[in-house]
């Protein structure tokens, strides 16, 4: 079996990620304590849920110019596992607030516009589970998804950085501030990020492969009974 | 100012200096379990778990290969 340099590349940086973000030195704050380490692996599902929707935009494109069943099929599955990284994003992220906010839920602007989010995705899933003609489907959750992105960078992005929010980077001022000003820690967040984000489009690339497979299979069954 | 005063200025502004440093090592981390090396337990357990699931990952890839050579053969 060949395998590809991105997929090794997958494999080292996260292992990296596990094994550095561990040991390696981060600065001392107070209530975060060693709970900053969690940035190695909470943010990463969202940057990786970001680029997997940001991949199924594109498919969802890709149909809309011109229609076919493998391209309905990508935009599909990077959805799902994209909603995947987001699941355990938001409970990860429930688990850090629980520590450092003191509840689980806290109300914070960027929890609850990341939770519609997730909510407006999950109607993707509803819709295309609502239809059974093939072609509908396809066409109807294409449109759909182009809603769903262009409803997810609002909330993701802007709406909480309008308002106070507790969450780091966001109430004004983008960006890590006293986390991701510390250079040690972009050593880690960084690769981190690319780690996670292959993954994801590792395991999303083998649910296509294997749809795929199913869609080819599907058509000889079809040319042999004609 | 008598000297008394200068004496409860000068401490005062010694401590104003030195706080941010104080604080900064009051902070509470993990610096027991490091120094008790119980750290590489958990580097050990995660490292474990990720490789497990990276070589399942990598056995999955390897089926979905096979099965795509055989449907190709089939053409």
């Amino acid at each position: 079996m060949k395998t590809s340099g991105w997929k090794i590349l997958c494999v080292v940086l996260l292992l990296y990620t596990a094994v550095a973000g561990l040991l390696l030195d981060v600065p001392r704050l107070n209530i975060v304590n060693e709970t900053i380490r969690a940035l190695y692996f909470h943010v990463p599902m969202w940057f990786g849920m970001v680029f997997l929707f940001s991949m199924s935009l594109w498919h969802a494109i890709r149909y809309l110019r011109n229609p076919s069943i493998e391209t309905d099929i990508h935009s599909f599955e990077y959805a799902t596992v994209g909603l995947v990284f987001g699941v355990l994003g938001i409970i990860t992220g429930m688990i850090w607030a629980n520590y450092t906010w003191g509840s689980p839920w806290h109300g914070d602007p960027k929890q609850n516009s990341a939770a519609i989010a997730l909510l407006v995705y999950l109607a993707y899933f509803i819709l295309r589970g609502s239809l059974s003609n093939d072609e509908q489907r396809a066409k109807l959750s294409a449109v759909y998804n182009v809603f769903a992105f262009v409803a997810m960078i609002p909330l993701l992005f802007i709406i909480p950085r309008m308002t106070s929010s507790m969450h780091p980077g966001n109430g004004g001022n983008p960006g890590f501030n006293a986390y991701d000003l510390d250079s040690k820690m972009r050593l880690v967040f960084y690769p981190a990020v690319i780690g996670w984000i292959l993954l994801g489009y590792w395991i999303a690339s083998l649910r296509i492969r294997l749809k795929l497979a199913e869609e080819k299979l599907n058509e000889l069954e079809h040319e042999k009974n004609s | 100012m008598n000297w008394n005063m200068k004496k409860i200025v000068s401490l005062l502004c010694g401590v104003m200096l030195l706080s941010p440093a104080l604080l900064a090592q009051d902070v509470q981390m993990a610096d027991t379990l490091r120094s008790e090396g119980k750290i590489y337990v958990l580097v050990a357990i995660i490292v474990v778990i990720l490789v497990g699931l990276i070589t399942f990952l990598f056995f999955t890839d390897r089926k979905i290969s096979r099965l795509e050579k055989q449907i190709n053969q089939k053409k």
